[in-house]
């Protein structure tokens, strides 16, 4: 980045509290794998050596959402596993940001049907819808440097005093 | 002997006074009888040592909307030791919509006939755990009814709440 050579020649740098911290935010991402289809296979692929997520900070995909701070839904959610989408998507902790990976995610896709759920924002809030069935890793890239431009121009007081979601428990069928 | 001659002389001799129908369609045999006689039947077919339909490959059923038995119960049987494949076919009204269970048979047709059950609303009798295999316990629908919609019915899925 050429910061050791600015530090050289004049000693310090100065910027403000929000730009440091959302500029550590969007470096390290960290996602929950909602690898719930398809899209998952495409998921995978992207943390592979060719596409390699970890050039964006992202490699770390945590299987508990309790260190996660982006949960990528990737594939379809009936209303069954919606409940589960949800539950695991409250556990993770603020600030968080969602993306809904391919068609099924986005608007229920080609399943048009009584038991898949047309689209996830009905219950989460979504920050990148991704095209594609299912999209290809570049295009999961794509997304994720597009939520990092979106942490970049978060401050850190946007995410203060937030009052905790009630965690909704559904009995299990 | 031909399988395809075997099973329906082995039926009628076994079973002088049932009434069946064998249909041969596409070189695959189908064998339609009343449903009280269900159990009965597919013990013999089972355990008949010339036959052996040891395997219960699908139980399925079908809705026919506006006839008069409005659903049938199909069960598809594999003969591991004669390679042969038979179709057994029983007509459920919707007034009485059940039908006897055959795990005491095959143990496999439990979940077969669960997914039935979910699908169609069609009740077995002496199921050990007649539940719904796919949808919610509290569903109040059978999707795979004629009269289901096809995008459900609204509200009856419920859905968590967006915060």
């Amino acid at each position: 980045m050429g910061l050791e050579a600015k530090l050289k020649e004049e000693g310090f740098i100065t910027s403000t509290i929000d730009a440091v911290i959302a500029w550590s935010r969007e470096s390290s991402v960290w996602p929950m794998p909602m690898g719930i289809s398809c899209c998952a296979i495409e998921m995978m692929a992207s943390g592979d050596p060719k596409y390699d997520i970890a050039r964006f900070g992202s490699e770390v995909m945590r299987f508990t959402p309790r260190q996660c701070d982006l949960m990528i839904v990737a594939g379809t959610v009936t209303y069954k596993m919606a409940h589960v989408v949800k539950k695991i998507y409250d556990q993770m902790p603020d600030p968080k940001w969602v993306i809904a990976m391919g068609a099924c995610t986005s608007s229920g896709g080609m399943y048009r049907s009584y038991n898949v759920v047309q689209g996830i924002d009905q219950f989460l809030p979504v920050d990148i819808y991704l095209a594609g069935c299912p999209p290809r890793p570049d295009n999961l890239l794509n997304a994720l440097i597009q939520i990092q431009d979106k942490i970049g121009r978060t401050k850190a007081r946007d995410f203060q005093d937030k009052k905790l979601p009630e965690l909704t428990v559904v009995p299990n069928n | 002997m031909n399988l395809k001659e075997l099973v329906p002389q082995k039926l009628q001799e076994k079973f002088p006074k049932l009434s069946f129908e064998f249909v041969d369609y596409r070189g695959d045999l189908s064998v339609k009888l009343e449903k009280e006689h269900i159990v009965e039947v597919c013990r013999f077919l089972k355990e008949e040592p010339e036959l052996e339909f040891r395997l219960c490959v699908d139980v399925t059923a079908i809705d026919w909307a506006k006839r008069k038995n409005r659903f049938t119960v199909v069960y598809h049987m594999f003969s591991l030791k004669h390679n042969f494949r038979l179709r057994l076919k029983a007509d459920v009204d919707e007034s009485e919509c059940c039908i006897d269970s055959v795990t005491s048979v095959w143990k496999t047709a439990d979940w077969h006939e669960r997914e039935t059950y979910d699908m169609f609303g069609i009740t077995f009798n002496n199921h050990p755990d007649l539940r719904r295999m796919y949808m919610p316990e509290e569903f109040e629908y059978y999707p795979l009814r004629k009269d289901f919609p096809l995008m459900g019915i609204p509200g009856s899925l419920p859905l968590p709440k967006k915060d």
